[in-house]
């Protein structure tokens, strides 16, 4: 007979579950519901969706609270723990999100909405996300990693065009097999260390010494290759722009900033130790995906047709650009990878919401893709404000100050000087001036073009709603006056992750 | 208002701006006209209250904006600025003032007055981010205004000139981050006031290197001699107003930040490219003067002849002395007055005739008589005759050059008589000779709208050149500070010895420590 296990209720500090519980209470709410009732509009389960964020965004801000006072917490056996890391990327994740799910209130109706599944999904994902950013314990990491991407696939799927089923199809075939690499990676380190707890892994290794270099070598391609996939790093960037088009917009938005952020933090905590453990290998290795990741995707941008292929080459060139924080590993760069990916995040989600309000539900005779570059032609002599705006987000994202993205990108570009990485630096620097020059293409569309397929500038808002036109001048308004907010976040950002130990 | 005078002329026209988006398009050229004039008011004020015998920094602000980055938004004014900032307000407002009908003139004055803000904000930023979001910011109005109302290649000349800027200002954008890690190194903050960096001594090599990186920021702006092809474009594509503010105006924020950083900040590295860079400037000058000789285009004589004097400006920049630096600034200034006419004149025989190529005209002289007289001043003050503007400035930056080295003194000499041949043989084109151009026979002569523009101008060009006082006087001191301070600053015997020691150190923290307060 086992002895009986004697643990008191306090020691499991179940506190630290609470935000994670708080959107699968609320997704299992919704499909209650929706078995009393069924036929509900959408508008319900998107506001039942933003109480159950807010919720949720107060347990955080609450743990933030907790966390400043006392430190590190951990829970439940030791395997959640909640550092400044897990904070900062859950109010990224919940933030993020409270911008994305309003963007269902469209005018037009699309297929997917009609689902409360859908709402569903969606909050089980973040449940997911969060699982996934607070644990050092890998099993917990791939739970979390698996969960939030099975409903990630579906939700794509929902979308219900051929396309979005071929992106679903893609993306499950690429996540299974990183989702493969991901377990081969964490088996090398268990059989290493005979742990699965970051923490100890690095302890041990550290112990003796990295002395069996090879099998560490090895873990760490497989988990840089699982991860480089769920980042779009390139090489393993092949599915994004295809998983992007298919997706709705806004959903593609969404995928560019929420999964990633999570993904950053697991490669955070999962390099950073051994880029300090002095591993030359895994040094050059980072290095040399950070560069090819940053260059290469530039460089496809620079020959897209369509907006959207454009924006999901331009979030892949982002993602190495800040991957290259990660390579640094000094609690700058650290702290300018979470002021870049927030800044980033209001800009992205604003430019793919441009992108969304427009969104015909048919594609017109003459156009093969949901957003050419000829489409937005002439669009400031159709539609003014819009066209102004969709311009401050390109210029923002190619880095023009003042708006938003240049404070993250002076930030980061100083850390990699002050890293020591000069060359890195000067390459960061080469490639936002080759990245302006396919933001500038559709600036160049839309304010020196003449009007050729659509004279009439009501397409560019066709979807808009009083929802969607809030999301995006907040969006607006957060890019455009973000030199504002920069010094509190930024001081807020150092102050978490230097108390984590990052 | 005068303690927030500075952060007025930067932010009021950008107001303006705003409201402008409400005023109707019939009556939108009386709005910009308006705005600008207040605006030019105010720099006027800027200059009546500004005390000619402080050679630091005057009318500083201050507020923090990132303070845990170091970057705070800092505001001042000496006289190495103060009469380019007026020469921007200047300009705006003669620019929208002869405005030609052009469609969208409400967005075109809009953007002519978002650009005033930047060129403002530019040359009065004491913070090398703020600086920095300026300078990067001005390319936005610049590259709508070519790209909207730009001749057939606009598209392509306003892509081109926005990334070459752009990527030239990233490159010092990445040494501006070097500067203040250094700063960081040596004093434990973070610091991007450039007031702070110059007090900053650092090592040779380190200078070497950010000089570069600086440089190449600068040196596309300007545009000096390997990376001038943007300008030909922009200016070929640009509606006049364009290339009036390009050339007279964005073109200096190059020769003015080597002034204001290159120079204070790094002595030592200046020293050591001082004839490499003179160099360049002189093929600068001789080989953009014979390209201008090429032309066809009378625009395009006109754009070349502007880098070949812009060149000059370098060649006074790099002589490390005060007449030489004097005379370069003095220079800018001519040059704006200069060239701007110039664009305004051929914007003038444009807008009647559509075509700027030379062949097209001739007899001018005799359809147009007051153009004709117009352009000739200009022409004349173009190619440095004493007793017009440009004279003074070229006149001050040989000098100072000549102490240097007389071979190279000698051989930018004589590529200034280069630039009067192609001036004066574009003139006689135009001009002389009989009216072979049956199209030309009844063009009218410049109306009432361009003459307000262009007498101005002419006045200008005819007083400062004769009485160029005024202006060297505040110029001449702060440079004096600025030399000085290089000279306390060099390390190697070379550049103490290329460097004038003027008698007693001037300390210019001093001042502008009390200003601040």
């Amino acid at each position: 007979m086992l002895e009986p296990v004697n643990v008191s209720l306090e020691s499991l500090n179940l506190m630290t579950l609470a935000p994670m519980l708080i959107p699968i209470i609320g997704a299992l709410l919704i499909l209650v519901i929706d078995i009393f009732k069924s036929g509900l509009d959408k508008s319900l389960f998107v506001m039942i969706s933003i109480l159950f964020l807010l919720i949720d965004l107060g347990a955080i801000v609450e743990t933030a609270g907790i966390f400043t006072e006392n430190g590190t917490m951990m829970g439940v056996f030791d395997v959640m723990l909640i550092d400044g890391l897990a904070i900062l990327a859950q109010l990224i994740i919940v933030v993020a999100s409270l911008l994305f799910i309003p963007l269902a209130l469209t005018h037009k109706h699309f297929h997917e909405f009609a689902y409360p599944e859908f709402f569903a999904l969606f909050l089980f994902m973040l449940g997911g996300f969060q699982f996934m950013v607070a644990t050092d314990n890998l099993i917990l990491i791939f739970v979390g990693l698996e969960t939030a991407s099975l409903a990630l696939y579906t939700l794509i799927a929902m979308h219900n065009r051929d396309k979005s089923f071929e992106a679903a199809i893609k993306y499950f075939t690429m996540g299974a097999l990183s989702a493969g690499f991901f377990s081969f990676g964490s088996m090398v380190f268990y059989a290493l260390t005979g742990s699965i707890e970051i923490n100890q892994i690095a302890a041990v290794l550290g112990a003796n010494g990295f002395a069996d270099m090879g099998f560490v070598l090895v873990g760490v391609v497989f988990v840089l290759a699982a991860l480089g996939f769920k980042l779009s790093l390139v090489p393993f960037h092949t599915w994004a722009p295809d998983v992007y088009e298919g997706s709705s917009a806004s959903l593609a938005g969404f995928m560019s900033i929420v999964p990633k952020i999570a993904v950053f933090i697991v490669a955070m905590r999962m390099f950073e130790f051994l880029i300090h453990s002095g591993v030359v290998w895994l040094e050059v290795i980072l290095y040399i995906v950070v560069v090819v990741t940053m260059t290469m995707a530039n460089m496809w941008a620079l020959v897209q047709t369509d907006v959207k292929r454009m924006l999901a080459y331009s979030s892949i060139t982002h993602a190495g650009f800040v991957m290259a924080a990660i390579l640094i590993g000094t609690t700058q760069s650290n702290s300018a990878l979470f002021l870049y990916w927030i800044l980033f995040s209001f800009i992205n989600l604003g430019a793919f919401s441009m992108l969304w309000i427009s969104r015909q539900k048919h594609l017109p005779y003459h156009q093969y893709t949901d957003h050419s570059f000829e489409k937005f032609a002439g669009m400031i002599q159709t539609s003014p404000v819009a066209a102004t705006i969709m311009g401050v987000f390109m210029l923002s994202l190619a880095g023009i100050p003042p708006f938003a993205l240049f404070w993250g990108k002076i930030y980061l570009i100083s850390s990699a000087v002050t890293g020591g990485y000069t060359v890195l630096a000067f390459i960061m620097a080469l490639n936002s001036a080759v990245g302006a020059y396919y933001y500038l293409k559709l600036v160049v569309y839309m304010f020196m073009k003449e009007p050729v397929i659509n004279k009439d500038g009501h397409v560019f808002v066709a979807n808009a709603t009083t929802p969607l036109k809030t999301i995006i001048g907040f969006a607006a308004v957060g890019t455009i006056f973000a030199f504002l907010a920069v010094n509190p976040v930024l001081e807020f950002i150092t102050a978490l992750v230097y108390k984590s130990g990052y | 208002m005068l303690d927030n005078i500075l952060s007025i002329l930067i932010f009021f026209p950008a107001l303006a701006a705003i409201f402008g988006f409400a005023v109707h398009k019939d009556s939108m050229r009386a709005y910009g006209v308006s705005v600008s004039f207040i605006e030019f008011t105010l720099a006027l004020m800027l200059w009546f209250s500004f005390d000619s015998n402080v050679s630091g920094m005057q009318f500083m602000e201050q507020l923090p904006l990132v303070p845990a980055f170091g970057i705070n938004y800092i505001l001042g004014v000496d006289g190495i600025s103060l009469f380019i900032v007026i020469l921007a307000a200047f300009f705006t407002m003669i620019g929208i003032a002869s405005l030609s009908d052009t469609k969208d003139v409400k967005n075109m004055i809009i953007t002519l007055l978002f650009l005033q803000m930047t060129m403002v904000g530019v040359f009065v930023a004491l913070d090398a981010i703020v600086f920095y979001v300026f300078w990067e910011l001005s390319l936005v109005p610049m590259l709508y205004l070519i790209g909207a109302w730009g001749g057939p290649l606009r598209i392509y000349a306003s892509v081109k000139f926005f990334l070459y800027t752009f990527t030239g200002s990233l490159v010092m954008l990445v040494g501006m981050l070097f500067m203040a890690y250094f700063y960081f190194q040596a004093t434990g903050v973070w610091s991007f006031a450039i007031l702070d960096w110059y007090r900053l001594i650092l090592p040779e090599t380190f200078q070497l290197w950010l000089f570069a990186a600086f440089f190449f920021g600068f040196a596309i702006k300007v545009p000096m001699f390997p990376f001038h092809t943007w300008l030909p474009y922009a200016h070929g594509q640009a509606p006049t107003i364009g290339s009036v503010i390009l050339a007279a105006i964005l073109l200096k924020m190059g020769t003015y930040a080597f002034i204001r950083f290159s120079l204070p900040m790094f002595p030592d590295a200046a020293v050591f490219f001082m004839f490499p860079i003179a160099i360049i400037a002189i093929i600068m000058i001789v080989y953009t003067a014979m390209v201008a000789y090429a032309q066809e285009d009378v625009k395009q004589v006109v754009a070349y002849s502007s880098v070949s004097h812009m060149g000059v400006i370098i060649l006074g920049t790099f002589a490390l002395n005060v007449e030489g630096i004097t005379g370069s600034i003095f220079l800018m200034i001519a040059h704006g007055v200069v060239s701007g006419a110039l664009f305004l004149l051929v914007g003038v025989i444009y807008d009647r005739r559509h075509t700027k190529m030379m062949s097209e005209f001739g007899g001018l002289a005799s359809v147009m008589p007051r153009f004709a007289t117009i352009f000739g001043i200009m022409m004349m003050a173009s190619v440095g005759l004493p007793l017009t503007i440009n004279f003074v400035g070229e006149f001050l930056s040989l000098l100072g050059f000549y102490q240097q080295s007389h071979i190279l003194t000698l051989l930018a000499g004589i590529a200034i008589i280069v630039g009067a041949i192609y001036m004066l043989a574009a003139y006689k084109k135009m001009f002389f000779g009989e009216v072979t151009n049956e199209k030309n026979r009844n063009l009218p002569d410049v109306n009432k709208r361009e003459l307000i523009a262009l007498v101005p101008l002419v006045i200008i060009t005819v007083w400062l050149g004769i009485y160029p006082k005024p202006l060297l006087g505040p110029i001449n001191n702060s440079v004096e500070s600025v030399v000085q301070l290089m000279h306390d600053k060099a390390i190697t015997e070379e550049a103490k010895a290329r460097i004038p020691n003027l008698i007693e150190g001037i300390e210019i923290t001093k001042t502008t420590d009390t200003e601040a307060q």
